[in-house]
């Protein structure tokens, strides 16, 4: 087995995915993904992830571009990709007929090495569930259903399209330490969500997609530097923002005001908030509803559909 | 890695089991495929007594036959499939089916696996029954119909895979696939054999797609084939089954659309 660790397990060169009414869906992404790695793929619905996980799971061929999975075409080269591979699409894929165990039966018939039933099973919390129609299951239940499948022949990469969409909290939970395990085990993880916590938990390295184009990536550290810390907070009835001290000089370089609701963009959340609590303190009022934030994935993620309206 | 690798035969062989199951779960499906080919030929029997079958050295028996086996094909083996073709992609199944090792052609064989052996199985219970209670008689030539049946159920597996590309739900699939099961009855030679129609008739309908298949089962049947008129319906059978597949692989559908 190829232990470098530099090895790019997954290569997307000038990606574009052009669909038959001409809608183009994915318009030049570049991004690659080394082994060991958990990337996500973030984006607002139709921002294109879809898309691209299709072209990289072999679905669909390029309209541009290349793609390399393990150094192979994933849609040319499929039989030397597939056994290798494992994924969860973002919905559905099974009989309603047949049964948890049926449909994993059928599937480990399908897969190379796969582990046994009941261990996949298990392995997502679904033993119980084994004898029951897959039409019977609630929609988590079906997504963990999905991810034991993509999991049955301990694939090297994981595609995993949105697979926490529809689970309750600790179903999430759980599929995140199912994914967190896996990645120490030396997995490779793709996988696509609109959770920014999702994404901000569980990934090495993400690139936000916007219309079809990465519009950042990076680190989430390093997509979140440079992005402005969030201070809100409620002024109580006769107090208006011109009552603060002067606002540059907190070092607050944006602010919007909703009602009695002031938010506050800053670089130095410290010294704002500092400005802001002895401004309090001194003038004897309370702030309701007092929150901050340091710079965080939701602020990136909205600063950059802000900047896209601007540009349309 | 030690992983034991999968096989084609394997991976269709898991395929094939889970659709049989699907096959027995679904009442309309096996209303479909077990019942219309044995209840529609006997239906059809005061018509074929009408028949000047004598003149042209035609019996009972053998124009039951064929028109039982040519029912099991349609019904058992066509309309069905139509059906579960549909059904899957509806479901995304064939799409999830191609994220793993299964190739194409695996894909589309595994899924028609378990209504090709029921029309396979149905046909020669269907012939037997047709030797022992009709007098139809012994094959004079097994051959060509055991080569007939063939054909005609690989056939019936890529059309009715072509049709389900051009139909949209599971419901519709009992409308678009009336016209190849209506055109076939009349035209094929299932329910009225090509013998009795007019000439010019005739020579149009043999070479409809499943005409071919039904001539060698009854002319395999009763010996009352030229060696030239079965040279020429292999090769038209052999000429619909290459452009059948060719058609399949270039137009099949393999997700619902947007």
């Amino acid at each position: 087995m190829d232990t470098n660790e530099h090895e790019h397990v997954i290569e997307v060169t000038d990606l574009r995915r052009v669909y038959g009414g001409g809608f183009e869906a994915v318009r030049g992404i570049t991004f690659s993904v080394r082994r060991g790695e958990v990337f996500a793929l973030l984006g607002t619905n139709g921002a294109g992830k879809t898309s691209t996980v299709e072209v990289l799971e072999g679905l669909a061929a390029p309209s541009g571009g290349r793609v390399r999975v393990l150094g192979h075409d994933p849609h040319t080269e499929r039989a030397a990709v597939r056994p290798r591979t494992g994924v969860m699409l973002q919905e559905g894929g099974f009989p309603s007929e047949l049964t948890v165990a049926e449909t994993a039966r059928m599937w480990a018939g399908c897969t190379s090495g796969a582990r046994p039933v009941a261990e996949a099973l298990a392995l997502v919390g679904l033993e119980r569930r084994a004898a029951v129609r897959v039409k019977q299951l609630s929609g988590g239940e079906r997504r963990r259903l999905d991810l034991a499948l993509a999991l049955l022949g301990e694939p090297e990469v994981l595609f995993l399209d949105e697979p926490t969409t529809g689970l309750d909290a600790e179903g999430r939970r759980d599929t995140w330490e199912l994914v967190r395990a896996l990645r120490d085990g030396g997995t490779t993880v793709l996988l696509t969500t609109h959770y920014l916590e999702e994404a901000e938990g569980l990934a090495d390295r993400l690139a936000i997609m916007s219309e079809g184009r990465i519009a950042v990536t990076g680190t989430p550290a390093e997509v979140t530097a440079g992005r402005p810390s969030r201070i809100s907070f409620e002024l109580p009835a006769g107090y208006f923002v011109g009552d603060l001290p002067p606002l540059g000089e907190l070092g607050v370089v944006g602010h919007e005001v909703d009602g009695r609701v002031v938010r506050l963009r800053t670089h130095e959340l410290q010294r704002a908030a500092t400005g802001v609590l002895v401004w309090a303190e001194r003038a004897g009022i309370e702030l309701r509803r007092l929150e901050m934030r340091s710079a965080s994935l939701e602020e990136a993620f909205l600063g950059i559909a802000r900047e896209q309206e601007v540009a349309v | 890695m030690n992983a034991v690798a999968t096989t084609p035969a394997g991976r269709m062989r898991a395929l094939g089991r889970a659709e049989l199951s699907l096959l027995g779960r679904n009442r309309n499906a096996v209303v479909t495929a077990l019942f219309v080919p044995l209840a529609l030929p006997f239906s059809v029997r005061p018509a074929i007594d009408q028949m000047d079958l004598k003149g042209e050295g035609l019996s009972v028996g053998s124009v039951m036959l064929t028109a039982a086996i040519g029912f099991s094909l349609l019904f058992a083996v066509y309309s069905s499939l139509v059906s579960a073709f549909v059904a899957r992609r509806e479901e995304l199944v064939l799409k999830r089916l191609r994220t793993g090792e299964l190739g194409d052609s695996e894909i589309l064989a595994g899924t028609a696996l378990p209504a090709v052996c029921l029309g396979f199985v149905q046909s020669v219970l269907l012939a037997a029954a047709c030797v022992l209670l009709l007098d139809a008689g012994a094959p004079a030539i097994p051959q060509l119909a055991f080569l007939g049946l063939l054909f005609g159920l690989v056939l019936c597996a890529a059309l009715a895979a072509l049709t389900a590309s051009v139909t949209r739900t599971a419901e519709s699939a009992q409308v678009t696939a009336l016209p190849v099961v209506l055109v076939s009855m009349m035209g094929s030679g299932i329910i009225v054999p090509l013998q009795l129609l007019s000439d010019r008739v005739a020579d149009v309908c043999r070479f409809l797609p499943l005409s071919p298949a039904i001539r060698l089962i009854g002319g395999g049947w009763t010996g009352d084939l030229s060696a030239y008129d079965a040279l020429t319906a292999v090769l038209t059978a052999l000429a619909w089954t290459v452009l059948a597949v060719f058609a399949v692989r270039r137009w099949f559908r393999w997700e619902p659309r947007r």
